[in-house]
């Protein structure tokens, strides 16, 4: 049996050295990384795994009912010695494994900053990180450059070896970010945000998707990943603010809507609170963002006055069938959302080398990781003066 | 789409009309076409046989569990072929939409099928099967007449028939979900999934989690209160030990499904916001509660396979089960760790490093008592006289499949390397590495152990081994592909790919679907067969195996009563122990027996279930209403059925016992 289970994978083993395994062999520091950690894990595992897959072998070979030459003890069911070992054995490799599990989760937390570029080279001291606004749509990629003021959709260019920062949150339905030349996945979820840090160090062209089913045009939601060197960054966001369109609120409600396989477009100016518009999904004009809504709520929300401050939506979409017609929170704060002060400050950075006790160097910033890690916004309490609080 | 719910509820129809059927899927109208054909045909032979009432009396009101465990290996044969039917149309459809094609399916039917494979395959196949073998064996194990709740048994297998005839029904009426197997919100919520797909999920799963929460109730309570007088805890046989395990879970998982289940259905059917992304829900805390109980569930599954391996191997070793006791803590601690495992499934949803890795290493330790039980059975071989029968096969195929998917299952334990390898078909090909190579390989071991037990012959065992060749060596070629596929970052769910050095994986992928094909044609000729030479395969003693725990000690198929005389237990391996101190059987001094009498209520109230859950799903309320009340009056109708009970007459006892004193006379 196990003869002929090699011999299949023979022509396997040919194909397998021609083919890309882009997991193995990724483009980014980050994905590497990964990379090496699995190898490690399964090189550990394999100490253990193959010898039990030889002594299986031999010991169904060598103790098969006709060969009368080996030992029969049909009442040996106990050995204290050997019942130590198999049980340590495997506790000694899961220590091992344990161990490079909660050194290399910490190190490559998708949250944490990056402080190296590559194996041999550490981010510079005032390099700041590009920023990136992704937001999986029905079923299209956009992609939003704050610094540069555009925006595009389906197409991702950064420069090489400049570490990145993906902001991620989605409009409808739970993706999840993945680009495996890059870094590993993350969800997009809706209403949420999520962190990406990575860093892609070769050129080169290669693609990213959605690594979560998300409906019907799932599988045409990918996206051309597009490595640059500096100068080519340049030139390519430049032609991108030759772009006609600009991407406004109204032009995002309709980009919103589902499509499938979306050709490459560029926005030559994006409105600087969209993402977070969407993300507090409150694009629509009149409708009251996520964060404000929790901020009122944390001072004890708006009492019965809160039940009139809703208007009837006017886009026709599915309901439950004994549920109410959809209504949403009218906005009644138009202040700006202020992005978090831990993106504002100096990009400080985590001193990887001295690792130090159970959790670690904390990452940069405040600790603003809630439950499950998704950061939400901050509160707005301050900025939401008496006027709102309606007298029970 | 847009929908105005008013126009919709039609107050006689609900949503149902002509157009929900799928008269424009040529493939599915197919389908219709057949199996409508199959089951005329199926009802004409029943009728010309004069079977209704031999089946309505014999089967379908049975509440002997050894026929209801059978019925449960039927439905969970019937609907292996349904799931895998999904799957080879998966496999045909990757492998051909490369370069611009997209195949033959849509997305609207490849993404319900895919669902569909899901949900058959853990709900319907896999859980029926492993039902079914638990409860034909464990009351045998330990010496038990019958279940501590017979009617209940009868009811649990028909609820979880139910749900799969919901399921069934989706095909040709309507549409199944198109969410996955587990219905993440919001996707599944009513503003993305307006359809019925996710409401025939719901009701299906709901109907047949009732029947498996109120089963696992039954073995659970039949396991601690049942036993033979002297089969202490640590006397009990292995498979008992890891039904009990598994039953514990059952018990203190399935509720968390129906109450996530429950709230899903609360924001499809009257627009609450649990799991919707505005107005306060969280489609996390789906995931999180769908997880809780989805992790232990993988553990149902495994462990009573893990009991069966640990049967065939002692007994086709010949050798006492080497560690009994570390094999049965090792089942205790898995069954407690499963429970501190769940996140694992979402490493990428952005939990923090620490809640992560923990999660990492929890799922790590799991792997050192798996490792123990692999060690066990390794050990038990060790100095044995080997008998290679089919289900020693198998369990050699397993330990050497298995532990592969082991290792990868702990690689994807690791977060960073889960990052780049979840949802991938890396996943997915170890998934089905340990689902295949340890529950599937697992049950068709215990398939030909304990046919002979069941029917009174061995199952033909040239057709077991073309069966045997053809799943193993299929299993190898349809998904080592798959790891090889994820490695190079390709994610599950796709429908077709533009990358064309990717196909060639998948035309070998399909390759090893179709000989799993193969594999499960020679099982179902492999019975065939077997029936047509039952006489040749007879066995009188009703011990073919040389078995060495209670069940062996039985007729083969065993009497309604299982025991004339309740066995004493003195050793672990009770059977054994029993032969090897000379037992003899009792030969006179029987008694009438108590015997649960049969009853249709099981039958009728999932029958009433089936017509609520379809009701539920199609808005048809005034039927919902009626069938609830239906539910509702004849559950509590039934509780003042008195004639529950009825003596087996001391002379049946004495023929049926005479009967095995005379065929044992025979072999000697």
């Amino acid at each position: 049996m196990n003869r002929l289970r090699i011999l299949a994978l023979l022509p396997l083993c040919a194909v397998l050295a021609a083919c890309d395994m882009v997991v193995l062999n990724p483009s980014g520091d980050i994905a590497a990384q990964q990379r090496d950690l699995l190898v490690v894990s399964t090189v550990l595992m394999l100490l253990i795994i193959v010898p039990v897959m030889a002594l299986t072998l031999f010991f169904a070979w060598r103790y098969r009912a006709s060969n009368r030459e080996a030992r029969y003890e049909p009442d040996w069911h106990h050995s204290m010695r050997l019942e130590l070992v198999i049980w340590s054995a495997p506790l000694l490799i899961i220590i091992c494994l344990g161990a490079i599990t909660w050194l290399g989760t910490h190190l490559l937390d998708p949250y944490r900053p990056l402080d190296r570029i590559h194996a041999g080279k550490a981010v510079p001291e005032q390099a700041q990180p590009l920023e990136v606004q992704v937001v999986a749509l029905d079923w299209k990629w956009l992609f939003i450059y704050p610094e540069q003021g555009i925006a595009t959709v389906n197409e991702l260019a950064v420069p090489v070896d400049r570490p990145l920062s993906l902001s991620i949150t989605a409009s409808s339905v739970m993706n999840s970010l993945y680009i495996p030349e890059l870094a590993g996945m993350i969800y997009a979820m809706p209403g949420m945000e999520t962190k990406l840090h990575a860093v892609l160090n070769r050129h080169g062209e290669s693609e990213g998707f959605s690594a979560n089913y998300s409906g019907a045009g799932f599988s045409g939601m990918r996206f051309r990943l597009r490595g640059l060197d500096d100068g080519e960054f340049a030139n390519w966001v430049e032609s991108a603010r030759t772009a006609q369109a600009s991407l406004t609120r109204e032009t995002y409600l309709e980009l919103e809507k589902p499509s499938e396989k979306e050709p490459v477009r560029h926005f030559a100016a994006v409105d600087a609170q969209l993402f977070d518009a969407v993300l507090g999904m409150c694009v629509q004009p009149g409708k009251m963002c996520m964060h404000d809504m929790m901020a009122i709520d944390a001072k004890g929300g708006l009492g019965l006055g809160g039940v009139y401050n809703v208007a009837r939506s006017t886009e026709s979409r599915p309901r439950a069938v004994f549920g109410a017609a959809h209504d949403y929170v009218i906005g009644m704060c138009t202040a700006p959302v202020s992005r978090g002060e831990d993106e504002t400050a100096p990009f400080a950075r985590v001193d990887r080398s001295p690792l130090r006790g159970a959790g670690l160097t904390p990452a940069v910033g405040p600790a603003s990781a809630g439950l499950y890690g998704v950061r939400l916004k901050p509160d707005l309490q301050s900025d939401l003066h008496a006027d709102l609080t309606v007298p029970r | 789409m847009a929908l105005d719910p008013s126009s919709l509820v039609d107050p006689i129809f609900g949503r149902l009309s002509l157009d929900s059927l799928p008269l424009h899927e040529p493939i599915l109208v197919a389908t219709f076409a057949a199996v409508a054909i199959g089951g005329m045909a199926l009802l004409a032979v029943v009728t010309r046989q004069k079977l209704w009432g031999y089946l309505w009396a014999e089967w379908i009101t049975s509440i002997d569990h050894k026929r209801i465990g059978i019925m449960y290996m039927i439905l969970g044969i019937v609907m292996l072929l349904r799931g895998f039917a999904d799957a080879i149309m998966m496999r045909l459809q990757q492998a051909m939409a490369f370069g611009g094609s997209e195949g033959y399916l849509n997305a609207h039917h490849y993404d319900q099928i895919f669902t569909a494979h899901g949900v058959i395959m853990i709900f319907f196949v896999a859980m029926p099967l492993v039902t079914g073998l638990m409860n034909y064996i464990v009351p045998l194990q330990i010496g038990a007449r019958d279940v501590a709740f017979p009617f209940l048994n009868n009811f649990s297998f028909w609820m979880t028939t139910a749900g799969a005839v919901l399921v069934m029904i989706s095909l040709f009426v309507g549409e199944f979900a198109r969410t996955g197997w587990l219905a993440y919100p919001p996707l599944s919520g009513i503003q993305y999934s307006p359809d019925v797909g996710v409401d025939y999920y719901i009701w299906a799963l709901q109907i047949a989690g009732v029947g498996t929460l109120l089963s696992g109730v039954n073995l659970l309570a039949t396991i601690i209160k049942m036993r033979a007088p002297g089969m202490t805890l640590m006397k009990m046989p292995v498979f008992t030990w890891t039904a009990l395990c598994t039953n514990v879970l059952i018990v203190a998982a399935f509720p968390v499904l129906t109450a996530v289940l429950v709230l899903l259905s609360l924001d499809r059917y009257v627009g609450t916001n649990f799991f919707t992304s505005d107005f306060g829900g969280s489609p996390m805390m789906y995931v999180n509660l769908i997880w809780i109980w989805g992790h232990p569930e993988v553990y149902i599954l495994i462990l009573p396979i893990f009991g069966i391996f640990s049967e065939v191997t002692s007994t086709f070793s010949g050798k006492k089960l080497f560690g009994y006791s570390s094999m049965v803590y090792a089942t205790v601690v898995i069954t407690i760790l499963s429970y501190i495992v769940w996140l694992h499934h979402f490493f990428t949803m952005g939990s923090g490093a620490s809640v992560n890795s923990f999660f990492g290493i929890t799922t790590m330790i799991i792997s050192i008592p798996t490792g123990a039980k692999i060690f066990n059975w390794l050990f038990t071989m060790y100095r044995g006289r080997i008998r290679f029968e089919l289900p020693m096969m198998w369990t050699v195929a397993f330990m050497l499949t298995f532990v592969i998917g082991g290792m990868t299952g702990v690689l994807l334990a690791v977060p960073p390397a889960d990052f780049v390898l979840h949802n991938s078909l890396f996943l997915v090909a170890h998934f089905h590495n340990v689902i295949i190579g340890g529950v599937v390989f697992g049950l068709f071991a215990g398939i030909v152990y304990w046919f002979p037990k069941a029917f009174g012959f061995r199952l033909d065992p040239f057709w077991g081994k073309v069966s045997f060749w053809c799943w193993v060596v299929g299993f190898y070629i349809a998904f080592m592909p798959l790891y090889v596929l994820g490695l190079m970052g390709v994610t599950r769910r796709l429908r077709y790919f533009e990358d064309p050095s990717l196909q060639i994986w998948f035309v070998i992928a399909a390759f090893g679907a179709v000989l799993i094909l193969f594999g499960i044609l020679a099982f179902l000729v492999q019975i065939y067969v077997s029936i047509r030479r039952r006489h040749e395969l007879r066995d009188t003693s009703g011990d073919p195996w040389d078995g060495r725990t209670l069940e062996w000690s039985t007729s083969s198929p065993p009497p309604a009563y299982n025991f004339a005389f309740t066995p004493i237990i003195h050793d672990g391996d009770a059977w054994w122990d029993m032969k090897q101190r000379g037992y003899q059987r009792p030969q006179s001094g029987f008694r009438a027996i108590l015997m649960p009498r049969n009853t249709g209520a099981g039958f009728v109230l999932a029958v009433l279930c089936t017509i609520f859950g379809f009701a539920m799903v199609w808005y048809l309320w005034w039927l919902a209403i009626a069938s609830f009340v239906g539910i509702v009056g004849y559950a509590l109708w039934h509780t003042f059925n008195y004639d529950r009970e009825f003596h087996l007459s001391l002379d049946e006892v004495v023929r049926a016992e005479n009967e095995r004193t005379q065929l044992l006379a025979a072999r000697s």
